[in-house]
């Protein structure tokens, strides 16, 4: 055989080999960043992975309940790379970079200052980028972005709707005191919670405001000068490791029974510790997640398939992880109907702005920061032991535009300025 | 004045975990040059094995006081396993090479020990509050403490009185300041210096995970507690002068009083606390408070 000519069956048997790969239909790529490794990983990153791994397979499988009944996105399979989002910022930056060519749609980051550091290189990169849990309301307040979607919340929804919560049950309440992780979460919850009891309970005394270190994980000194304090009411946004090292002990020292503790963020903790968070805690979950979501078809459907597969309920950080995935879908399917080939990037951008879609803890409105900002309604309860199981009681619910700031107007100011629509 | 003695019982408290923390660093780098970043693993190994221990403890319904046994034995077996393996396997070929040789050394190991906890006890935290609960609670100015920081208080001064005395009062501690003192002279004078060493590291692990076993109970152990740890530990052993016990101790109360005060009196400023005193110190004193005279070689 001469040499042209093997080159010529090669060639042939080389197109014949990719045939197959080019007839099948190629998957969407979602690069999924969460937490896999460090203190974030138990509480919130492993929780979202598994969410995330479990919705895809549900959606390609197309298993899931209405309005997400069709496969995959539009009928075409997702395919997920998973990131670990441990390294900080500067890290997370470089990683973002290398994931941009590998994927079609990033979701992922729960850390703030990482969301902080992606959205303007997610902007340069021009990546489609869905920040899923982070929740300093900066990112779209001091910045507008055309890449750029968060489908969770905004931080200042917890604090607002706990501050609501309390005044509510405790009309009469005059001091509060705060342990809070020292960055701009902790930072950030403490100066919104506060901002929101003055509003509402104008010359509330603060007692003192903690900020220990991040992942301290001892705080004896700090429950000594909360205790001693004289504080009615004791307010933390603590997270993970910390929030756990608060309960284990704080509680046998009665910092829970002296005070009324109001834990912003607590939910995640429900599971670790159960009948150990004492009676009468005010519980967050930063939305309408985990035991605060509404009896709907999809969140039974979540509850039960991840309970089923992890043997464990699925927590904010899974609701919020199936929700960024369910609103891309939405986004993509809306951008499809309108003809039959595959949308691209900025059909569904298009798609995601403003749009209104259905996720696990209840509806998403994409009603912020130009529409790329969600809201939701948020719910917070009462801790309440029964036959040996922790039970969220006395839940009151708060429509989404009641926590929220109207659209162009700041969190800090309007809750200053007296929580007006 | 009220304020006064929680302040004091809360700030010498914290100084007894920091002491327990860093008295195992100061004698490794004492005796061997070396700064260990690894003993943050260890201190994190320390208080994994004493949950898995403690936890199969308590889950057989025995009684809960044994569980206090468990913690001692999690950190016997992990100072006296891993402490040699990472001395025998690893280090025991890098002696002579530069400190900073031996420091990237260490954070190579803690690095593949956090990975190695996480493979064996995943991520999600560990909680075995019994012990911490199981003393009861005692009211000092009106507030209600745990018996077990009066505990772990009783533990740093007997850890540090027993060590200050095997180091100064035997005659294998004698032979330990002599490898300190002078390492070639030790070796012509026919001491092992080899076992020595091996001795001194095992003895540090343990210190170090003694101290992650009876935190264990305090806290909810989860992965990154050893860089913590690490990083409070290196400030106290530079306050206190690097290889010195006494400084170690001293560098303890020092920080343990200024942070409770400032939690108390200046919450904003916890976070600087340590480091300003470390910084005052080193200003005053750049090698720190007890830092070992060096000896001129001519």
């Amino acid at each position: 055989m001469r040499p042209s000519s093997l080159r010529a069956v090669l060639a042939a048997f080389g197109l014949l080999l990719a045939m197959p790969a080019s007839l099948a239909q190629q998957p969407i790529k979602v690069g999924i960043v969460t937490f896999l490794s460090g203190p974030a990983a138990g509480p919130f990153g492993i929780p979202a992975r598994n969410a995330a791994e479990l919705t895809a397979e549900l959606l390609n499988a197309g298993t899931v309940p209405a309005p997400y009944t069709q496969k995959g996105f539009g009928g075409t399979p997702i395919e997920l790379v998973i990131f670990d989002e441990a390294g900080g910022p500067q890290t997370q930056v470089a990683e973002y970079r290398n994931l941009v060519p590998r994927v079609d749609i990033v979701i992922g980051y729960i850390s703030s200052g990482d969301c902080l550091a992606i959205a303007p290189v997610a902007e340069e990169q021009n990546k489609l980028t869905i920040l899923f849990d982070c929740g300093t309301p900066r990112i779209f307040e001091d910045a507008s972005y055309k890449y750029v979607f968060r489908t969770g919340p905004t931080g200042t929804m917890d604090n607002v709707s706990v501050a609501l919560y309390l005044v509510k049950r405790t009309p009469n309440v005059k001091s509060i005191a705060g342990i809070n992780q020292n960055y701009a979460w902790g930072q950030d919850s403490w100066a919104d919670f506060e901002n929101a009891m003055q509003t509402l309970k104008p010359g509330i005394e603060v007692k003192t405001s903690q900020m220990p270190k991040l992942f301290a994980g001892q705080f004896s000194a700090e429950i000594t000068t909360l205790l001693g304090s004289g504080a009615e009411v004791i307010h933390s946004s603590m997270w993970g490791g910390d929030l756990e090292g608060l309960v284990v002990q704080g509680a046998p020292r009665g910092l829970f029974e002296k005070h009324k503790v109001v834990l912003s963020a607590g939910e995640p903790a429900i599971n670790r510790l159960g009948t150990r968070i004492p009676d009468g805690t005010i519980l967050g979950a930063r939305g309408p997640f985990g035991p605060f979501a509404p009896d709907t078809d999809l969140a039974r459907w979540l509850k039960t398939a991840y309970q089923g597969r992890y043997h464990i309920p699925p927590n904010y950080a899974s609701f919020k992880m199936t929700q960024a995935i369910l609103g891309v879908k939405a986004a993509y399917e809306k951008a499809k109907s309108s003809g039959n080939e595959a949308p691209d990037q900025d059909k569904i951008i298009a798609a995601l702005e403003n749009l209104t879609f259905e996720g696990p803890g209840g509806p998403v409105k994409m009603a912020l920061g130009k529409g790329h900002q969600a809201t939701m309604d948020a719910a917070v309860g009462t801790t309440k032991v029964e036959n040996g199981q922790l039970k969220i009681v006395d839940i009151e619910r708060y429509s989404a535009d009641k926590v929220n700031p109207p659209d162009g107007v700041k969190s800090e100011a309007w809750i200053k300025s007296g929580l007006k629509k | 004045m009220s304020s006064i003695l929680p302040v004091a019982f809360d700030g010498i408290a914290y100084a007894s975990w920091l002491f327990l923390i860093s008295a195992g660093l100061t004698l490794i780098y004492g005796v061997m040059r070396i700064l260990n970043v690894a003993h943050g693993s260890l201190y994190a190994l320390g208080a994994y094995a004493a949950c898995s221990l403690a936890g199969v403890w308590l889950g057989g319904g025995l009684p809960a006081a044994g569980s206090f046994a468990m913690l001692l034995l999690a950190a016997i077996l992990v100072g006296c396993l891993v402490g040699p393996l990472i001395e025998r396997g690893l280090l025991q070929w890098m002696y002579g090479k530069d400190e900073v040789v031996l420091v990237l050394i260490t954070y190579a190991v803690f690095l593949i020990m956090e990975d190695v906890i996480k493979l064996v006890w995943g991520v999600d935290s560990l909680l075995l509050p019994e012990p911490y609960a199981l003393p009861g609670y005692f009211l000092l100015g009106g507030l209600p403490y745990p018996v077990y920081n009066v505990l772990l208080i009783a533990m740093a001064l007997a850890t540090g009185l027993a060590l200050a005395w095997a180091l100064y009062r035997t005659r294998k501690g004698k032979l330990l300041l002599a490898v300190i003192h002078d390492r070639e002279m030790s070796m012509a004078m026919g001491i092992n210096v080899s076992r020595v060493y091996l001795a001194t590291f095992a003895v540090g692990a343990t210190l170090a995970a003694l101290g992650g076993a009876f935190t264990a109970p305090t806290i909810a152990v989860t992965p990154g507690i050893g860089v913590e740890v690490i990083v409070l530990a290196f400030a106290v052993v530079v306050i206190g002068g690097l290889g010195s016990l006494g400084g170690a101790a001293l560098g303890a109360l020092l920080v343990g009083l200024v942070r409770a005060a400032t939690v108390r009196y200046w919450p904003e400023a916890e976070l600087f606390s340590i480091y300003a005193v470390m910084a005052m110190v080193l200003i005053a004193r750049p090698k720190g408070l007890f830092a070992a005279q060096e000896a001129r070689k001519i």
